[in-house]
């Protein structure tokens, strides 16, 4: 590399330390490409929040066709009429019925993870990488897999295999959260329980969950979120089911969001169709919301941890 | 209480065992019938019972790769920006707004695709086919904009979040002496980002590329609005194609006979076992760092 380290010149051709520090040469290249990574990646934060907004623009304006108080408060009629309060009903259902199942699994596999489990601990290396892989299950599979050893046996698509699947998805998340907002409860907490003679259980059931409890409650609102918008399991496990009625049996067919989507889709009607538009965008505001409001419970139980 | 534990960990592991043998169990018939030779063969016609998942292996891998390859040098750019040019304020907006986009369910991304996404893809690669026709990659386009690309695109969006997020944590901590001893010694802030921010952090990076190439690979139902789930295959990416999860989204609730159906599972004990190398791949690079815990933290 030349060090033609530029002497700055006046006019009359001395150099003159009071003229303009001018970059020149390699360090005007250095700039050059020092400036275009800065644009260049303030673009693609653009991009992406461009992208976001399209979204939800584009669900926003073709879900207000069918968009009214009806549409959230009453049953289908036919194909193209009514509702789709029974979907709601349904996907609240079966998303609590799974949450009922994945809540207890999740928190206690973190328990184990962080209280019981030694640093070296063999068994914690293998949950650890099974809820990974859990993590990692494309959500199809795991309807695949409820399919399996739910419906085959039981001869019939339900919401309680849907709610099963959905478990499945919510339960790595749930665990990892629960794991990683107790690993940041104060040691100091464990030690005085210790030393007043506290039992293993009752530590963790009286100090060291109430503790944590914010930053579980936040991931079990993203888990159970997470799982109603879930299709690919539905489709598999849940997708014989009376679409104009409301059913609450769980061991028979319940009707869902994201189901009636994607049938509504399916159908050659242009209403069926903006009815279709007019659920995804009731779908994404609650999915939304329960994103903000995980995020502002997130903070104040940060804030009140940081006291 | 530590039974009680042990117990939901033990659980966690036995699930994933039985999704492995449920997949092996209910595929049997198609595993016995067609063998290895579904991992190659192409024909996938159900109604003469030839299955073969040739083609389906092909496009999930070309869509995920696609998407890996635009959502990678992306991701990593809002990470920068977020982690080290955005003011405070526009950081603790703009990361969140970026983050809800893993919050779109893959219905509404499929959606969203097939309306706007779609014509949107059917202007631009004529254009694209014009400039870069003379790779094979880039052929005619299909007259629709229904084609591998734009399930490429879709997929590219949704792992963004996961990308940018993962890679802003990790360029957070990144201490700032080192940052700022490399500035010291004059170098400018491209200079400090790939010396030594990149560079202390790419074993990361990479596990979150991955992930972000797990997640790819298994997406079902947006996939399968964009892709055409077409039999043939093509070598353009503007013509329409099919993906292992797509087809099973698309087909299984009306098989033709036992064998379709087996023959899906058999596609899905495939797709599963990319998916878990995926998984372990990712741990097995990130080493120390546990990107997933903080992945899981977000709750993507």
């Amino acid at each position: 590399m030349s060090t033609t380290a530029p002497i700055t010149l006046g006019e009359s051709g001395l150099f003159d330390p009071t003229a303009p520090l001018m970059p020149s040469g390699n360090l005007r290249r250095r700039a050059v490409v020092d400036r275009a990574v800065q644009v260049i990646a303030t673009v693609a934060a653009v991009v992406a929040v461009a992208v976001l907004v399209i979204i939800v623009i584009g669900v926003a304006k073709h879900g207000a066709e069918a968009l009214s108080l009806n549409f959230v408060i009453q049953n289908p009629q036919g194909l193209a009429g009514g509702g789709i309060v029974n979907a709601l009903l349904g996907t609240l259902e079966i998303v609590l019925a799974g949450a009922l199942v994945a809540l207890p699994l999740g928190i206690l596999t973190g328990l184990y993870l962080t209280e019981f489990a030694g640093p070296r601990s063999r068994s914690a290396r293998v949950m650890k990488l099974a809820l990974d892989m859990m993590a990692g299950l494309p959500t199809i599979i795991v309807g695949l897999f409820i399919y399996g050893l739910i419906v085959i046996p039981q001869h019939r698509e339900s919401g309680f295999a849907g709610a099963i699947a959905l478990s499945i998805i919510m339960l790595p998340l749930i665990a990892r959260a629960s794991q990683e907002v107790l690993l940041l409860v104060p040691g100091s907490l464990r030690e005085a329980a210790d030393a007043l003679g506290v039992n293993r259980w009752r530590t963790v059931l009286t100090v060291i969950l109430p503790a944590a409890m914010g930053g579980i409650v936040t991931g079990a609102i993203l888990a159970i979120a997470r799982a109603a918008g879930e299709t690919a399991p539905l489709l598999i496990c849940d997708g014989i089911y009376n679409p104009n009625t409301t059913s609450f049996n769980l061991f028979h067919g319940v009707s869902s969001v994201p189901m009636f989507i994607y049938t509504s889709y399916d159908l050659p009607l242009t209403q069926a169709v903006d009815r279709a538009w007019a659920a995804a965008f009731v779908l994404m505001v609650f999915i939304l919301l329960a994103n903000i409001l995980a995020r502002v419970f997130l903070g104040r139980s940060r804030a009140k941890m940081a006291r | 209480m530590f039974v009680l534990c042990l117990g939901a960990g033990v659980i966690v592991v036995a699930t994933l065992v039985d999704v492995v043998y449920q997949l092996a169990n209910n595929g049997s018939m198609a595993i016995s019938k067609f063998g290895f030779g579904f991992l190659v063969h192409s024909t996938w016609r159900p109604n003469v019972n030839i299955e073969a998942a040739g083609n389906l292996i092909y496009g999930t891998l070309v869509t995920s790769f696609m998407a890996v390859l635009l959502a990678t040098p992306l991701g990593i750019g809002i990470g920068l920006y977020l982690s080290m040019m955005a003011p405070r304020r526009v950081r603790s907006t703009v990361g969140p707004l970026v983050e809800m986009l893993a919050a779109v369910p893959s219905i509404i991304y499929g959606f969203w695709g097939l309306v706007v996404l779609v014509p949107f893809v059917d202007h631009l690669e004529p254009g694209l086919h014009s400039v870069l026709g003379f790779i094979p990659l880039f052929g005619t386009p299909s007259p629709t904009g229904i084609s591998v690309f734009a399930a490429g695109i879709v997929l590219t969006v949704m792992i963004l979040p996961i990308i940018s997020a993962l890679s802003r944590d990790l360029f957070l901590t990144v201490p700032q002496e080192l940052k700022d001893g490399a500035s010291a010694l004059g170098a400018t802030r491209w200079e400090v980002i790939r010396g030594v921010v990149l560079a202390t952090t790419v074993s990361g990076v990479s596990a979150a590329v991955v992930l972000g190439l797990g997640r790819a690979l298994g997406e079902a139902i947006a996939v399968s609005f964009v892709i055409g789930d077409s039999d043939h295959r093509h070598t353009s990416l503007f013509q329409p194609g099919a993906s292992i999860a797509e087809r099973i989204a698309n087909q299984f609730p009306g098989p033709v006979n036992g064998l379709h159906t087996s023959a899906m599972f058999y596609a899905g004990l495939v797709l599963v076992v990319i998916a878990m190398l995926t998984s372990i791949a990712a741990r097995a690079i990130a080493g120390r760092f546990d990107v997933q815990a903080s992945l899981g933290g977000r709750a993507a």
